[in-house]
């Protein structure tokens, strides 16, 4: 695996009375498209000031190649940045947004010419080197504003919810030509964003965050299929998330019966939260299923159908190509693979 | 270190805005005439000021042409304002451009070119003369500040309101005046305090027995020193405090006192 | 409506023609005539208004007035630059008291802002008073230019203050932080990209510290004495003193061209700054 490039140590900012990131430890690894998550205000924005040199943290340590850079000025870190909302210099065309950093590094003429020219090839900007940033669309600014930051050649990218102001389709593409693009240049990338689907579908790894906490690192096939707790289950993706009671390794109990399972490690009898994502449910004849009951609701979300199916003693959702009308009895499956469980959390 | 530095240039030209008018509040209290030395303590000047019948006659009229003119004009800057905005590209255009002359053009060639003309009409240059000039040149900042108002406003809200029944009267009383009121107070005020300010336009279309504030005090600080216009001053400064404390109190927003 | 509104500006046009148009252009007109004003018989065409403001003495003092203004506007500016950057950069609850004091100045009485500058500097005010307490020789700017500037400063600094502000505290923070980002240190972020983003409030507080001090005179009137004549003092003389309209009328046209072309030259800037090219580094 390759080195870790950044550490963040115990680090901790508050402003006045609000803890905005609370005792948080990551390591972002080399050529990594690492992404924080988390709903608005759990310190994201903060977190990434942080590693940009835009604030410095009360507590902790933040390393960057193992060295410590808790004060050091953004200037002087190798690291760029893509603001949320653009920050582009509206003073400046295309082309001299682009060339700012170079100029300040002194970059030879010729070489910036051919750097800024890479660039607008990769952003598919081509021909926009004069143009004035103020008559660029919101895709288009966006785009001067990522290669404002790549031309630089950092170590690593800093995207602040960089499609945040764009619509659904244009967003799509972009997501693709920022993986693309991260791919190609092999720099690290700790992209920020709210849309868990986007996250899911972007990164390498994710960091779910709430309330300034680290809730849950990891893969987003891990993220999403092992989720460590309800909020992380709860906002990850939709859930059914049902209480119950871990009787020994690979036997728990919900809904007022005991199924198999595969995990293990809690306490005997020890409460705890158990996931079913709504997709691993089937839908059976009422004396085929593990549980029986009755359907409340019915909504057509253009791939499936997504019902709630009321039984032993909890409403669950399901999703699915199997549509049962509103009243039916019906019975609900699901594997021991798919029921996961959780330690009850606060 | 930076912090200090700033902190001092800051202290600097603060000291700079303020000596002057400090050493005059401190000279305003000073029993002896002459500026040289203290005599003492004393309140005699001020009450030498309220016994100025010149004084007060100034005080009277700069407030009586500030009242009428900002009145005045910001009625009529307010409805010139919305028949501009309803005018066509070119005419509106032209008009805004002529509005703005008065507010482009040196104070001098306003007043003298407004001189010219009252005496050109054979008119007694007295209060009238005086109040005319000062709606002329009040008028086109109450527009200046109505028509962004104006702008801002929804075309489709008055549309709105008559579809719903209002006839056209009713509908500028409750859903036009209430949306460009912050513009149009604006407006008042501005012209309100450039007219109590104004010596220029005053000075040279004036008569005989009508002085402004700013014109008396220009002819006492021609002929030298005079103890009770550091009173004046002193008691300006204390007017002026006060306002904008009790401005700053409403908006809690410190820019939008900016004039 | 739409129709029927706009006529709601036709008695301000009317208006408008009477004390904004035909005045200036009775200035025109007494600028090119000569003759008793007050007998129309008697005026006729003449250019001889405008060929005396070109007389040597005349030159001069229109020469005074623009090197004065210009003095007292770059003074302004030096001065008043850092202090909208520092304005800007307080906290905000100090902000709003701190703009307060720098406009309590403005809002009183021009005349009073004078005549205090005045008893501060004249030969027997306050300064020399204070000099010769110490032991120290006393200075004699007032009457003089010095004297001039120094009340022109006094007077329009928060005009050029207000606008810079204004336009700073309207610079969205993350620009700068995208600069530093970049690679821009302080110096550099500042010359880069605060100020050009400032150049459009600096335009205006030029013109607004420029415009009234290249025509003032009460200010060289009071602090300037009878030496100190500016281009403003001789429209006045010839309006209240003289009595010669003709002579006024031409003094105050090429005023107003003047000005007009520093405007030009200005807006012109402007606009190449604005062009969206290289900057200057
Ligand atoms: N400059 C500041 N002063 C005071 N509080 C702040 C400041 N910046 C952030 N906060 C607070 O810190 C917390 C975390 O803010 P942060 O901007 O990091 O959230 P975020 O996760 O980026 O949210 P969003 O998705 O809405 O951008 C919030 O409660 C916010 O109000
Ligand atoms: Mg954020």
């Amino acid at each position: 695996m390759s080195k870790k490039i950044i550490e963040l140590n115990n680090v901790t900012k508050r402003y006045n009375d609000v803890t905005a990131v609370d005792n948080i430890n990551l390591y972002i690894r080399e050529n990594e498209f690492i992404t924080l998550l988390g709903p608005s205000g759990c310190g994201k924005t903060t977190t990434l000031r942080m590693i940009g040199g835009f604030e410095e943290p009360d507590e902790g340590d933040i390393l960057f190649d193992g060295v410590r850079i808790n004060d050091v000025p953004p200037y002087k870190r190798n690291i760029n940045t893509v603001f949320q909302r653009y920050a582009l210099f509206t003073h400046l065309n295309v082309y001299e947004n682009i060339a700012f950093g170079l100029r300040i590094k002194k970059v030879p003429k010729d070489e910036m010419d051919r750097r800024i020219k890479r660039m607008l090839k990769l952003v598919e900007l081509e021909g926009f080197e004069t143009r004035h940033v103020d008559s660029l669309s919101g895709g288009q600014q966006q785009r001067v504003a990522i290669a404002r930051a790549l031309v630089n050649e950092p170590k690593v990218l800093l995207l602040d919810e960089p499609l945040g102001a764009l619509d659904l389709k244009l967003r799509k593409e972009m997501q693709i030509e920022l993986m693309n693009m991260q791919k190609n240049v092999g720099i690290t990338f700790i992209y920020v964003t709210h849309d868990q689907e986007e996250a899911l579908t972007m990164s390498d790894t994710v960091v779910v965050m709430n309330k300034g906490i680290i809730q849950q690192v990891g893969t987003p096939v891990d993220i999403y299929n092992e989720p460590e707790n309800r909020f992380v289950a709860d906002f990850i993706g939709e859930s059914n998330i049902i209480e119950g009671i871990m009787h020994e390794d690979y036997l728990v109990e919900f809904s007022g019966r005991k199924f198999k399972c595969l995990d293990k490690g809690f306490q005997q009898n020890e409460p705890v939260d158990v996931v079913i994502r709504p997709e691993d449910i089937d839908i059976t004849e009422p004396d085929k299923g593990l549980i029986q009951g009755v359907v409340t609701s019915v909504v057509f979300k253009g791939v499936h159908y997504e019902m709630m199916v009321e039984g032993g003693g909890f409403e669950y959702m399901i999703q699915s190509t199997d549509m049962q009308p509103v009243g039916v009895n019906v019975g609900l499956t699901f594997e021991p693979e798919d029921i996961h469980v959780m330690k009850r959390g606060s | 270190m930076v912090k200090f530095l700033k902190r001092f240039y800051l202290s600097l030209i603060f000291i700079f805005l303020y000596a002057p008018i400090l050493v005059l509040i401190i000279y305003s209290f000073n029993e002896s005439k002459s500026r040289g030395h203290w005599g003492g303590f004393t309140l005699k000047w001020y009450g030498e000021l309220f016994r100025d019948r010149d004084i007060i006659k100034a005080l009277y009229y700069t407030f009586l042409v500030a009242l009428l003119s900002s009145i005045i004009s910001t009625v009529i800057g307010t409805f010139s304002a919305i028949g501009i905005h309803n005018m066509g590209h070119f005419g509106k255009k032209l008009a805004l451009n002529i509005n703005y002359l008065p507010v482009l053009n040196p104070d001098i060639v306003t007043g003298i070119a407004l001189m010219t003309l009252f005496i050109s009409l054979r008119m007694q240059l007295g209060f009238l003369t005086m109040l005319l000039s000062h709606i002329m040149f009040n008028i086109p900042y109450v527009i200046l500040s109505v028509l962004p108002k104006l702008k801002q406003m929804n075309k489709h809200t008055t549309e709105a309101a008559l579809d719903l029944g209002a006839t056209p009267s009713y509908a500028f009383r409750k859903v036009v005046i209430p949306e460009i009121m912050p513009g149009v107070i604006t407006g008042a005020l501005i012209a309100f305090t450039l007219s109590i300010d104004d010596f220029v336009i005053s000075f040279f279309n004036t008569g005989p027995g009508v002085t402004n504030l700013s014109i008396h005090v220009f002819s006492m600080a021609r002929k030298g020193v005079k103890p009770s216009i550091n009173a004046l001053t002193t008691l300006m400064l204390l007017t002026v405090v006060i306002l904008l404390l009790l401005i700053n109190k409403r908006t809690t927003k410190g820019d939008e006192l900016i004039p | 409506m739409k129709n029927r509104a706009k006529f709601l500006a036709y008695p301000y046009l009317v208006w408008m023609a009477i004390f904004i148009v035909i005045p200036l252009f009775l200035v025109l007109f007494y600028s090119l005539t000569k003759g008793n004003i007050h007998d129309p018989s008697s005026l006729s065409f003449s250019l001889e208004s405008y060929a005396r403001v070109f007389e040597v003495n005349y030159l001069k003092v229109i020469w005074k007035s623009f090197k004065l203004a210009f003095i007292s506007t770059l003074f302004c500016f030096v001065l008043g630059y850092p202090v909208a950057l520092i304005i800007s950069t307080v906290k905000a609850k100090y902000k709003s008291i701190l703009l307060m004091f720098f406009l309590v100045p403005i809002w009183m009485n021009f005349l009073l802002r004078t005549y205090a500058w005045m008893s501060i500097l004249s030969p027997n005010g306050f300064i020399n008073r204070l000099l010769s307490f110490l032991g120290l020789p006393t200075l004699s700017i007032m009457p003089g230019q010095t004297a001039v500037v120094l009340g022109m400063i006094y007077n329009f600094l928060p005009f050029m203050v207000l606008p810079i502000y204004t336009v700073l505290s309207k610079i969205d923070r993350s620009v700068i932080e995208a600069a530093m980002d970049l690679g821009a240190n302080k110096i550099r972020t500042f010359f880069n990209v605060i100020f050009p983003l400032t150049v459009p409030g600096i335009i205006s507080g030029i013109t607004m510290v420029f415009m009234p001090a290249v025509s003032t005179f009460v200010i060289s009137r009071l602090l300037g004495g009878n030496k100190e004549l500016l281009i403003g003092n001789l429209i006045e003389q010839q309006f209240t003193v003289q009595r010669d309209w003709h002579f006024g009328s031409a003094l105050s046209i090429i005023l107003m061209i003047m000005i007009l072309i520093s405007m030009a030259v200005m807006s012109k800037f402007e606009s190449d700054n604005d062009n969206g090219g290289a900057p200057t580094w």
